[in-house]
């Protein structure tokens, strides 16, 4: 394990995982009307590794990072980060958990249009009432490029910024896990590939794990590990992908749908 | 259209309920007023014009206009008349009268009733020995001195039954009496909680006119004779101070005058009414902006498929005026049901109100129907406007069209030109119609403002929201957001703090000013009157001035004259003692010398007239003589001491009947509880009469401007309740539109606490605002409006009522936090899932 001068973990795969799901499942609705979203779901994503959930649209790959996020309830199986366990959490417990150790990117952004940049970076930890670390702080915004544009109002910005300023705002925190949700489903491709690639440095670089949920191949082609799911199960997973891989399975799995 | 605009109130039931709340509270109050009014008005009508069932014609005394005539009261009327009225041709029988004042005393003492309302009459028995106005229901009717009946409602509130004694008075001296009968009556004053006493005719005169004689002689129509044919007849016997008047004109001018008072209550009422319907205005504004942003897709969608402006306006109206008719029709339900439910209150209370039957008179189902939809008409006008200027492009991208800046800065500088006329016309008013002019440009000079005036005075409050971390922030950012919506939600907030406030600071001013009036005027320890504020027998002043222990006294005793073809009352004082009682500045003369024909005259009267030191008026005294009176002294009047004053003695050969209105008092031992009661015991412990020292004058002042504060607190109570809807209203919409944020800020780790706290923050701050901005101009009015009071009151200065701005400020806080309840239980209450899905 090498150390930057930031003290900061730097590219070294480890075996300890930083979340994991065991037996998940996911049930909506009652009797006729219900549906299974989550089917058993048992899934590991190690830390400083950058894994994307992919599957057609109702395959349950939302449902899982939501599950895993604390931000939706479980109705059966476990889902830990780190050493904790959500379903045992109450909502006062599971907000704090969300607040210390995740970070969210949202497709839509979802900056608050009073704040500026800055303020929008430092919002967990102004909401957590932590001043935030200064040499982390510059690194972040640094390395998503965004020093000169602190002082500006979201509506100020492209929407490849804005989703930068996102991207500075779940790093801020240090957090354990990053969940990112089609993060670049609003950019352009360029805006989406400076995205990703700030994810990827994020953990090559600074060691962050992130999970990411997205149904484009090329998003999903920068990560290190590609989950697939299909009817709320695990179906495949691919290491080191290439777009023209991912889609390739992808394309497996419509033909499969197709004939069964 | 119709159907379209149809579905949209259906489909924004939820959102439109706070704008329906405000317009029906509204026309409720506007409903209930005149359904109140009209019902009172109608039971009292009906209740007076009972008491003239037996009347066609009655003679009264009559006093002559012009010079010829004595300036004092004609004189009662005689026996001779009376029997001379009974041969008239058509006359089938006459009653005589004599009424006044007679106070009832209950077991404990206390004066029964209202002062003003307890009457004292004769008991005239006419053919067959029975008078047919006062049916007896036990006992008999009084026959002799120190015998009395009851009417039935007094005897059974005090617990009186026949053979009792009981303690009355009429003028000053007390006088037990045996209750020899009981008695029904419709009588209107009893109807309406007062009392009455029943004396036998000659005891009644002796008591309220002189022996033998009638203040008023009734005359029942013969079969077949009309009342004008009778009037006719009786015209021709009368002498020149009488007059007779048909039953029928009575009850018609009985009518008009209730009717008079009635109106003054409705207008009052619906003053106040007018006040919560405007507040109501910018809720109905707010919702309609709201929901047409809302549906800004929706609405170019129409006009890209081919709709036109206009058509788009009148969907928005159509809107507007199916939300009006809903909440007028519920307004006009719930205003009877207010209507009704007041007389049920005031019957409770103790202020008896005649029997009735409800009026919903058809001014109030049709004001309300018009008032509801006009009002929430023109509310959502300016929206509907708006929303037709949506271009139908806006149907294919999400850009949300954003008021410009610019119509801010027209806003801003008509805010500031009215502001700037309204203050300006506040401080050069010489009269209330300016002033109020001036208020009114003022109030909607800030109410323009406001929009403005929010972000710094928002950002004032930001230390303290400080202390709240993220949330404090993130709420004083929210509530400046949406200036204009901030705006007319704190506006409607303080329209009504700004009146509550102004109204306080008269009140406490004047009420201050009072007091230093009563205190520097007068120097007498006590003033006797009685608590019907009608006059004293003289011998009040004779008993007190005799006692031991007084060291000086006098009366203020009325009456009336001519001076210079003017009617005037002279005041008649004690000129010996008089010096010692009050302490009145005198800018020439003085009391000295003060008898004969010298009169001090205030310096108002003497500046209107022209009179000076010496100046001779030429008089005509009650009684008819002329004299000539010399004006020896012009003192600074106030509202406690004024008017012409002479030494009694120059009044007394001219006075048939002495009458004073009450007696100052000056004692050895000063103003002791001791003291205060010896002069009571002395004046035979009587109920009916007050002996009140400085304090008690003004604390009794004091005591009715609060009461009339109160009132008034009570109705513009309701404007702020309207108001309350209008921070919910604006509250629950900006939490329906930052669902998305709000999602978010769960997401990433605010807990509901803090989401909660939010929205309360942002609700206290918008209500603090409105609160600050509301005493604010409500102590700027009400100095402004004491500069006015102050020409007419020399001791008036402002006081500031601080203790009650803080609890108005406390009032508006509790505002912000009584309507943040829902919409913070709403906002933590948020999925979080949708709302951070929802694009």
């Amino acid at each position: 394990m090498t150390t930057t001068p930031f003290g900061v973990q730097t590219a070294v795969r480890t075996t300890a995982v930083a979340a994991r799901a065991t037996d998940l499942t996911k049930v909506y609705g009652q009797g006729e009307t219900q549906v299974v979203a989550l089917d058993a779901v048992s899934v590991e994503f190690r830390q400083a590794e950058f894994t994307a959930i992919m599957g057609p649209s109702g395959s349950g790959k939302s449902t899982l990072m939501h599950c895993m996020a604390g931000l939706d309830s479980v109705s059966g199986g476990s889902a830990r980060i780190g050493d904790t366990e959500l379903t045992s959490l109450n909502d006062k417990k599971l907000t704090r958990l969300r607040r210390d150790k995740i970070g969210f990117i949202f497709q839509a952004f979802n900056l608050l249009p009073t704040l500026n940049a800055l303020e929008n970076i430092t919002l967990p930890m102004d909401i957590a009432g932590r001043k935030p670390d200064k040499q982390w702080l510059d690194m972040v915004v640094d390395t998503v490029g965004l020093s000169g544009r602190l002082k500006h109002r979201p509506n100020q910005l492209s929407g490849g910024q804005q989703q930068r300023v996102a991207v500075a705002r779940a790093l801020a925190g240090r957090p354990e896990i990053m969940f990112a949700d089609e993060p670049t489903g609003n950019l352009d491709s360029r805006s989406g590939a400076e995205v990703l690639g700030f994810l990827r440095n994020s953990v090559r670089e600074l060691g962050q794990t992130v999970v990411m949920v997205t149904h484009d191949p090329v998003a999903a082609s920068y990560a290190d590990r590609v989950v697939f799911l299909a009817d709320g199960r695990i179906v495949d997973e691919l290491r080191e992908p290439t777009a023209d891989a991912v889609l390739d399975r992808m394309k497996r799995f419509d033909a499969k749908g197709r004939t069964s | 259209m119709f159907r379209t605009a149809l579905r949209n109130v259906l489909a924004h039931k939820a959102r439109l309920l706070m704008t329906v709340l405000a317009v029906m509270l509204g026309v409720a109050f506007v409903s209930g007023t005149l359904v109140f009014t009209s019902t009172i008005s109608d039971a009292y009508q009906k209740s007076s014009q009972k008491g003239f069932t037996g009347v066609d014609v009655a003679i009264q005394p009559h006093r002559e206009d012009g010079d010829k005539g004595k300036p004092g009261a004609a004189p009662d009327l005689g026996q001779g008349l009376l029997d001379r009225a009974a041969k008239v041709p058509g006359a089938a029988s006459v009653t005589g009268s004599v009424n006044g004042f007679a106070a009832i005393s209950d077991k404990k003492g206390k004066l029964l009733g209202e002062g003003f309302a307890s009457s004292g009459a004769n008991y005239y028995p006419g053919t067959g020995g029975k008078d047919p106005r006062y049916p007896m229901k036990s006992g008999r009717a009084p026959q002799a001195k120190g015998e009395i009946a009851l009417d039935a409602t007094t005897a059974d509130r005090a617990g009186y039954k026949v053979g009792d004694t009981v303690r009355v008075s009429v003028n000053g001296p007390v006088l037990p009496q045996k209750v020899t009968g009981i008695f029904t009556t419709d009588d209107g004053n009893v109807a309406a909680g007062g009392s009455l006493a029943l004396f036998d005719t000659p005891t009644a005169q002796k008591l309220y006119a002189k022996p033998g004689r009638f203040s008023e002689i009734d005359v029942k129509a013969a079969p077949g004779t009309s009342q004008t044919a009778l009037k006719t007849e009786l015209d021709k016997i009368l002498p020149r101070d009488a007059e007779a008047t048909t039953g029928k004109k009575l009850a018609d001018d009985q009518a008009k005058i209730i009717a008079t008072g009635m109106n003054g209550m409705k207008d009052g009422l619906l003053i106040f009414a007018g006040i919560s319907l405007f507040v109501g205005i910018f809720i109905i504004a707010n919702t309609f902006t709201m929901l047409v942003s809302q549906r800004t897709k929706e609405l170019a969608l129409m006009r890209a498929v081919g709709a036109s402006r206009r058509q788009v306006t009148r969907s928005v109206l159509i809107e507007a005026f199916v939300v009006g008719a809903v909440a007028a029709v519920a307004g006009l339900v719930a205003g009877i049901g207010i209507g009704s439910g007041l007389r049920a209150l005031m019957n409770g209370t103790g202020a008896t109100v005649p029997d009735g039957p409800l009026v919903i008179p058809p001014s109030a189902i049709i004001s309300s129907l018009v008032v509801g939809i006009v009002v929430t008409m023109l509310a959502a006008w300016l929206p509907g406007r708006r929303a037709a200027k949506i271009p139908p492009v806006a149907a294919m991208n999400s850009v949300h069209a954003v008021a410009t800046t610019r119509s801010l800065v027209v806003r801003n500088s008509i805010g500031a030109v009215l502001a700037a006329a309204g203050v300006a016309l506040v401080l050069v008013s010489k009269t209330q119609s300016i002033l109020g002019m001036g208020a009114a440009l003022l109030l909607v000079g800030v109410f323009v403002l406001t929009p403005l005036l929010s972000r710094p005075l928002i950002a004032a409050a930001a230390p303290v929201l400080r202390v709240f971390g993220i949330s404090g922030k993130l709420a004083r950012q929210n509530a400046v957001r949406n200036p204009r919506r901030t705006a007319a939600t704190a506006s409607a907030l303080m329209i009504g703090l700004t009146l509550i406030t102004g109204l306080t600071v008269i009140a406490g001013s004047v009420s201050k000013a009072i007091d230093k009036m009563a205190t520097e005027a007068i120097k007498a320890d006590y003033i006797v009157s009685m608590a019907s504020r009608t006059p004293l027998s003289p011998d009040v002043e004779k008993k007190l001035s005799a006692l031991d222990g007084v060291t000086a006294s006098s009366p203020l005793r009325q009456s009336p004259s001519r001076i210079d073809g003017d009617f005037q009352q002279l005041v008649g004082v004690n000129s010996k003692t008089i010096t010692d009682l009050t302490k009145l500045d005198f800018t020439k003369g003085s009391f000295a010398g003060l008898s004969g024909n010298k009169v001090v005259v205030d310096d108002k009267t003497a500046r209107s007239y022209g009179w000076k030191l010496g100046s001779t008026l030429d008089t005509t005294f009650e009684d008819g003589k002329r004299g000539k009176l010399t004006v020896s002294g012009v003192y600074v009047g106030n509202d406690l001491m004024r008017g012409i004053m002479v030494d009694t003695r120059t009044l007394a050969p001219h006075q048939s009947e002495i009458t004073d209105q009450q007696v100052m008092v000056k004692t050895k031992a000063g103003v002791s509880e001791a003291s205060k009661e010896s002069l009571h015991k002395a004046l035979g412990d009587n109920p009916a009469i007050l002996v009140q020292d400085k304090k008690d004058i003004s604390e009794s002042i004091a005591g009715a401007i609060n009461l009339m504060l109160n009132m008034l607190y009570g109705l513009l109570a309701m404007a702020v309740i309207v108001a309350v809807l209008g921070v919910v209203n604006t509250l629950a919409m900006s939490v329906f539109e930052r669902s998305q944020e709000i999602g978010m800020l769960r997401a990433i780790g605010l807990d509901r606490k803090g989401i909660k706290r939010m929205v309360r923050l942002e609700s206290l701050v918008i209500s603090l605002f409105g609160g600050v901005l509301g005493i604010g101009l409500g102590v700027f009015l009400g100095w402004a409006a004491g500069e006015l009071i102050r020409n007419a009151m020399a001791t008036y200065e402002l006081v500031l009522p601080w203790g009650r701005m803080g609890i108005f400020l406390l009032l508006a806080a509790a505002v912000g936090v009584l309507a943040a309840l829902w919409p913070a239980r709403r906002a933590a209450r948020l999925n979080m899932l949708s709302a951070i899905k929802a694009e």
